[in-house]
């Protein structure tokens, strides 16, 4: 297997008002293969955003390198995009859900000949059908992500990166939410990497899950998840290899 | 129904009452009707006014000077309050200037472009434009900075470029702010440039009015005043009818505390 994806020894610090600075993140390292759903899990305010910044090249690392396919990342990858934690922040209020969507096209420059209808595609597959003229402030939390994930598909980036991209739905649209999500990854291809708190979350979604700290964050532990596929929210939570994986995971995070 | 509910009755009311109070006071005394001649008068004069060819050109004469000027003032406050804003460096080299210049009266600048332009329409133009820069300046500088930063971070990791991120998304973003500059604006051109025919005389409603005065025909200067009103009522009523389509977006979004 090839890594698409490479953090090396990856360390942020901040600087305080004070003059102090936080250390943030502490040397972490891992890597994501082609095609492959990763998880990060961790505590709040771990460091978890300004790792995916990191990767996106939107917030240089302090120490460390990141490698996207093979390429340095000084500044944002072009196959790369990241779905932000604050996904209503992040939409576009001044375009319908359909202009959102078209912005995802438009921004790849590869004119398709069916840029209309291409967007209306993947508007229906993130289920948000018959909303294409509405604007974002007119839908729920969880349609306001489902248009963020949208726009983020039209582009056609070869790796997706989320911020805990379900973390403020309620738990119905969240589980709804996680399908979609698969859906989509089985029938693209895209190499996902997400980071949530949320570790039956990250256990029902990925293939591989590293366990990360508290501040400073470094990787604890490395799990591969091999529960079958397709996922189903009931058997595959009620899987006793599902609550083991739940109860290691839990333990190592709360030591 | 709407139509009915919208109109202040009261208010319309008490304006009526003024000007019935306005007529009978000019009709019972000589004195008051030469500063302030009856309304009926002053609406006969006024009728025949905006059948006469000369009043037409007068307003043809102020509308084309508000218009350039008022356009290319926002058309060059936009772009540079967009990059004043954008990039620190250059606000920086000109914050000093930008906050020496913005609270002088612009009237006070007439002189000036007088003796850079002479008397004309040129100065005129550049007169209004100057005032109107200033509150699109700052309004637009204000709506960059303000910008959630989110959006830039959006288009930066959609692989915009510095140019694309300006114009798609700090300048609809911005667009809110924008507007409120170019509403203040709207009013100042006015004011400049009905203040500047006066000064420069010839044609324009501004001299007209001048004009009338001198000639003692005061029922024509009030005349031309009330023209003056209803155009600047209607210009700012075609202002709000676009701004309402252009920044729908903008209530919605807001009323569902999004921005
Ligand atoms: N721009 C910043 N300036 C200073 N400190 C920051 C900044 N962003 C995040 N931090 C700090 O870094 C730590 C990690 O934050 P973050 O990456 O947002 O965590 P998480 O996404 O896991 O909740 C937190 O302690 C936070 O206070
Ligand atoms: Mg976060």
């Amino acid at each position: 297997m090839v890594a698409i994806l490479e953090v090396k020894k990856v360390s942020k610090s901040y600087r305080q008002l004070d003059g102090e600075s936080t250390l943030a993140i502490d040397e972490i390292s891992f890597r994501v293969e082609k095609g492959e759903f990763v998880s990060l899990v961790g505590p709040s305010g771990c460091g978890k955003t300004t790792l995916l910044m990191c990767i996106a090249g939107l917030n240089p690392p302090s120490t460390g390198g990141l490698v996207v396919k093979d390429v340095e990342v000084h500044g944002p990858p072009s196959n790369l995009v990241l779905v932000f934690q604050e996904f209503n922040k992040s939409l576009f209020a001044w375009r319908s859900i359909l202009g959102n969507v078209l912005f995802g096209l438009e921004a790849r420059e590869k004119r398709s000949q069916d840029a209309q209808g291409e967007a209306r595609r993947l508007i229906k597959l993130v289920g948000l059908e018959g909303f294409e003229r509405h604007y974002p402030w007119e839908l729920s939390g969880g349609m306001q992500q489902r248009v963020a994930i949208a726009r983020a598909l039209a582009y056609g980036p070869e790796i997706l990166l989320m911020d805990e991209p379900f973390g403020s739905v309620d738990a119905l649209t969240r589980l709804e939410l996680e399908d979609t999500l698969l859906k989509i990854w089985e029938d693209l291809g895209t190499t996902i990497l997400l980071v949530t708190h949320d570790i039956e979350e990250a256990i029902y979604l990925s293939d591989r899950i590293y366990v990360v700290s508290r501040r400073p964050s470094r990787i604890l532990q490395t799990i591969d998840v091999d529960l079958s596929r397709p996922r189903h929210q009931i058997t595959t939570r009620a899987d006793a290899k599902f609550m083991e994986l739940r109860n290691e995971i839990y333990r190592q995070i709360s030591q | 129904m709407r139509v009915f509910s919208r109109i202040n009755l009261p208010g319309l009311l008490s304006f009526l009452a003024l000007l019935f109070l306005w007529e009978i006071s000019a009709r019972s005394s000589q004195v008051i009707q030469s500063y302030f001649p009856p309304v009926s008068e002053i609406i006969r004069s006024l009728l025949s006014l905006i059948f006469s060819r000369e009043v037409v050109a007068h307003l043809l004469a102020t509308l084309g000077r508000f218009l350039t000027g008022y356009l290319l003032s926002a058309l060059i406050a936009v772009s540079l309050g967009i990059l004043l804003g954008h990039f620190r460096f250059a606000y920086a080299l000109f914050e000093v200037l930008i906050e020496f210049l913005r609270p002088m009266p612009s009237v006070a600048m007439i002189p000036v472009a007088i003796l850079l332009l002479g008397i004309g329409n040129a100065m005129i133009v550049a007169v209004t434009l100057y005032a109107c820069t200033w509150p699109i300046l700052i309004n637009t500088i204000d709506g960059v900075r303000n910008i959630e930063p989110t959006l830039i971070d959006t288009g930066r990791t959609f692989g915009l470029g510095r140019w694309k991120i300006l114009k798609e998304i700090i300048l609809p973003a911005a667009m809110p702010y924008i507007v409120t500059g170019l509403r203040i604006s709207l009013a100042i051109a006015l004011i400049l440039v009905t203040t500047s025919e006066m000064v420069v005389g010839g044609s324009g409603l501004g001299f007209f009015i001048l004009d009338e005065e001198r000639s003692l025909s005061t029922t024509n200067m009030y005349a031309g005043i009330v023209i003056v009103a209803v155009l600047g009522y209607g210009l700012n009523r075609l202002f709000l009818f676009f701004e309402g389509k252009a920044m729908a977006w903008h209530r919605g979004a807001t009323a569902r505390g999004l921005l």
